[in-house]
């Protein structure tokens, strides 16, 4: 194993949140009643032609320059053809010889170190229909067909699984970050094929590659290519040969399977559409496609280190997401401990939407309250433990801190002669913990300090209560 | 008063000035039809009933399509049986366009199966006669439009033009046949044979209709990438300006080998008379002439291979019953719904696109093409229209061609070059051979520039009375 090197090139399609479809007005949206949005252009029929769907072009352009690909001062399509019931022309328009854009990359994080990933080409097709197969009868459902589909096509430049997933992780933020497609895998509206082949290390050669297909998430992707990498190590450790060959992913099971029906030898005879015109890409369009870019996931992860002085992995963490970076932004503007405000973002605040299934655009959480919340402990008119339960009931209210801090009377105590009796009375009831301290267990003074915040339903400062109970412990019983 | 044999604007004329009403242009036309058209199986889709009904319903024309143009909830077939029983769920633009000037959509006209022919004997329907002699073929492949219109049993009629589709029948028939310039007339709901030389277009009795057709059905249509957005001029008042000093060229090429002779004296004639009236005549050269016909059969067949894909029994048209799955479903369908000329070219174009001949074929015919519309940029620096004969020969034999596909190819040999140019071209009746068969002269122009061709065709039509010649039937 460790001296074979892995090569995977990615092929992944997204589906372009445009409105409507790319070559008719019908509607792109999703889960409407089958076979609702058509017309007689995207239902290929006869007499019908297409026409271009500007706002499609324009996603994929800004999904070409996110990806730092030139692109094509002409546009042109192509026809590849082929027979099949949900292609309803029996042709897919799409780009072959010169596509929307071509050699970019995109850099992903890989064992601390930035690995660039080569991106060989990005184009702009339209999607088939869908096939319903029944008992005796197989349905059509033609919603999809004719909805913008952007193919983007790595080079063989990613060398294990565990990169693969990075690069579509780092892919799928990039795009989130565009706000062109909704990436949703589940959903299908991001669809990922993967190259792999095998070779001896420091063999120039590439060895034959297999397609994998039907992998219905990142991690699936990254399961899938970790078998089939280990399949093929083994065939050709026992002496076998890799066939080049399109492999289903089996996700129960964990393994790849040749796919069942024979394998035709495609031709699919691209040739030049005559329906749509050649025509240059305006560069007024792209001029302003460029302005209009917002600031991507690597350049802020850089910032995030240098303004905000987080860490390598807080920085990565935060602006993976893009909401949550957002997010971070708006609160670092009214409170000024940054790597407090991360702590709480990637900690209790990304510990209750995972456990509520929320995304930070869904979580009833005010910037200004989080903040002010902060700003709170900061004064000691709150411990840190209150916060905890505080920040749950403002998500859960909606009410501000401080009027949910005096509703349920949470202020710390910052009373001593309550804390003192609260440590006295403590003490006496807890003379074999007090006799241990004194017999040098520093440890003890803990569970003190435990007995004592309970005492005060959690209302005391800690740190004063160690240093009162410490006092009072100096001098013996 | 046979109200069937005027012309469009000659009708209009009468209905201005209220002698007669559009029910009693239907009526003879209606009459002209059931008199003629079991011997010429001109049109394949046809409701008397219903054409009455719609000629009550409006005051304009009666008017004939050719059977691959889309009209909603009308069998549109292209003369083919995979596409038995289709009815569009929508209009083509220029049925649009015509519905909107209050025309009468009457029925449909017989063509080769798919635009695939040049003599209308490869539809499912059966062949339509060449009225001037019931024992020839009317051209194609918009042969039924010819026919009906040469025969009287319409006023006029809509073809489509892929390689002399309009211009070749109206030759052999004695009419007016007029291919527009590529993207002057919008191709939205024109069922496609070849997308990049298909063009529809007018089969007129006479020029002038030819322009008020035109002038109806053109325009930039947002539906049609490939239609180009420049305005449409009124040509039938500019065509009856006069040709003194324009600079018509004659290019050499088309008076060589295979020209029949009566064709030749006749066009020779014709560009005499032309002359005559005042245009200056000179020899011009198109070199890139004798490839046009197998650039053509690559790029045309490669297209019309990928655009008959989806005839496959899926969602309209015929489906193969009792097939076990998708792929006999495929195999049997196309092989019950096809002709043996539509299996062929879509073999053909199949052939030309595949891996490994690409190159050789279809971009290499590509790169001809470009030069063939060199010649035609080059020729038309120096001059306004050129002029050629539409047809080699005059109407041949039924079933004297249907076995050898090469000769019947050859018959659009003077016309495919304006499909692979883009240009515009008219065809006019010229004279007759000597068996009485109607010979065409053809008149090429500059893109977007059909005003000059059809003000050479009205000038020429007036000084001579070919035009008036009707066969007897
Ligand atoms: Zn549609």
């Amino acid at each position: 194993m460790a001296n074979y090197e892995v090569v995977i090139g990615l092929e992944v399609h997204l589906q372009l949140k445009t409105k409507t479809k790319v070559f008719c007005g019908c509607s792109a949206a999703f889960g409407a009643p089958p076979n609702t949005h058509t017309c007689p252009v995207c239902l290929g029929f006869p007499g019908s032609l297409p026409v271009l769907n500007r706002e499609a072009l324009k996603l994929g352009a800004k999904v070409a320059m996110a990806l730092n690909c030139r692109v094509a001062e002409e546009i042109r399509f192509d026809r590849k053809n082929y027979f099949y019931p949900d292609l309803p022309k029996d042709y897919q328009i799409s780009q072959y010889g010169q596509p929307l854009s071509q050699r970019g990359y995109l850099l992903i994080l890989t064992e601390g170190k930035e690995k660039r990933i080569g991106i060989t080409r990005v184009h702009l097709e339209e999607d088939t229909g869908k096939l319903l197969h029944g008992t005796g009868q197989s349905l059509i459902d033609f919603n999809r067909a004719g909805t913008p589909l952007l193919e983007i096509v790595s080079e063989p430049d990613i060398s294990s699984p565990e990169e693969a997933y990075f690069y579509l992780t780092a892919l799928k933020s990039i795009l989130e970050y565009i706000d062109v497609s909704d990436c949703n895998m589940e959903e299908g509206s991001l669809r990922c094929d993967a190259n792999i082949s095998v070779r001896k290390k420091g063999t120039k050669e590439l060895g034959v590659k297999t397609e994998i297909k039907n992998m219905n998430s990142f991690k699936a992707v990254r399961a899938a290519l970790e078998h089939e990498a280990a399949r093929q190590i083994e065939t050709l450790e026992s002496g076998g040969k890799i066939t080049q060959e399109t492999r289903l992913f089996d996700s129960a099971r964990g393994v790849t399977e040749p796919m069942r029906s024979k394998e035709e030898a495609h031709d699919y005879r691209y040739f030049p559409e005559p329906d749509l015109a050649p025509f240059d890409f305006e560069k007024d369009v792209l001029r302003d496609i460029k302005r209009e870019m917002p600031e991507l996931p690597e350049p802020r992860r850089k910032r995030f280190m240098s303004e905000y002085k987080l860490s390598d992995y807080d920085a990565a963490v935060l602006v993976s997401d893009k909401a949550l970076a957002d997010y971070f932004e708006k609160c670092s503007s009214l409170y000024k401990k940054y790597k407090i405000i991360a702590n709480w973002i990637m900690g209790d605040i990304s510990a209750y939407m995972k456990e509520h299934g929320l995304t930070i655009d869904r979580l009833n959480l005010k910037s200004e309250y989080l903040t002010g919340m902060l700003d709170m402990i900061d004064k000691g008119i709150i411990s840190g433990k209150i916060a905890k339960t505080l920040l749950i009931d403002i998500v859960r209210t909606g009410k501000d801190p401080l009027s949910l801090v005096k509703e349920k009377g949470l202020e710390q105590i910052t009373d001593t002669a309550q804390i003192d009796q609260a440590v006295a009375d403590v003490i006496k009831e807890n003379k074999r913990i007090a006799d241990d301290f004194m017999g040098g267990k520093q440890n003890a003074v803990m569970a003190l300090v435990g007995k004592v915040m309970a005492k005060t339903k959690g209302k005391a400062n800690p740190q004063k209560v160690i240093e009162m109970l410490k006092e009072s412990l100096k001098g013996g019983l | 008063m046979e109200l069937n044999k005027l012309t469009a604007h000659g009708l209009k004329h009468l209905l201005d000035k209220g002698d007669i009403s559009n029910i009693d242009i239907c009526n003879d036309v209606l009459e002209a039809i059931e008199k003629k058209d079991k011997a010429l199986n001109a049109i394949v889709h046809f409701d008397k009933e219903k054409a009455i009904e719609k000629s009550k319903a409006s005051k304009g024309l009666p008017i004939f399509i050719k059977d691959n143009i889309c009209v909603k909830d009308e069998l549109t077939t292209c003369s083919s049986k995979i596409l038995s029983g289709f009815r569009p769920p929508y209009n083509a633009t220029v049925i649009e366009k015509l519905l909107k000037k209050d025309f009468v959509l009457m029925g449909k006209t017989n063509m080769d199966e798919f635009a695939f022919g040049s003599s209308t004997e490869s539809s499912c329907y059966g062949p339509t006669k060449n009225p001037w002699d019931l024992e020839r073929i009317p051209g194609g492949s918009s042969g039924g439009s010819a026919a009906c219109v040469a025969a009287d049993e319409a006023i006029f009629a809509l073809g489509s033009d892929t390689g002399g589709s309009i211009r070749q029948p109206a030759a052999l028939c004695g009419v007016v046949g007029l291919k527009p310039t590529y993207g002057r007339v919008s191709r939205y709901g024109l069922i496609a044979f070849a997308s990049s030389l298909d063009q529809i277009g007018t089969l007129t009795k006479d020029v002038e209709d030819a322009a008020l057709l035109l002038k109806t059905i053109s325009g930039h249509d947002a539906m049609d990438s490939t239609s180009v957005p420049v305005s449409t001029p009124d040509y039938s008042l500019k065509i009856k300006d006069s040709i003194k000093g324009l600079r018509i060229g004659v290019p050499q090429e088309y008076f060589g080998q295979g020209l029949d002779s009566d064709v030749k004296d006749s066009v020779l004639k014709a560009i005499d008379k032309i002359g005559q009236l005042g245009a200056k005549c000179e020899k011009v050269s198109l070199p890139h002439t004798e490839y046009a016909v197998a650039v053509y059969y690559i790029v045309a067949t490669a297209e019309a291979s990928s655009n008959l894909a989806r005839f496959d029994g899926v969602q309209y048209g015929l489906r193969a019953k009792d097939v076990k799955s998708i792929e006999e479903m495929y195999k049997k369908t196309r092989a019950l719904g096809f002709g043996d000329e539509a299996k062929r070219r879509i073999i053909l174009g199949t052939f030309a696109l595949s891996s490994g001949y690409y190159d050789a074929y279809y971009l290499r015919a590509l790169r001809v093409r470009t030069l063939i519309k060199k010649d035609f940029d080059e020729a038309f620096a120096k001059f306004d229209a050129i002029l050629t004969p539409t047809s080699p020969t005059p109407a041949f034999k039924i079933g004297e061609k249907t076995q050898d596909p090469l000769t019947m190819y050859l018959s659009d040999i003077f016309t495919i070059s304006a499909n692979l140019a883009g240009i515009p071209g008219v065809s006019i009746p010229c004279g007759f051979t000597k068996e009485n068969l109607p010979v065409g002269l053809q008149i090429l122009g500059k893109p977007f520039d059909e005003e000059t061709i059809l003000k050479v065709a009205y000038n020429y039509e007036q000084a001579t009375e070919w035009h008036k010649k009707r066969p007897d039937l």
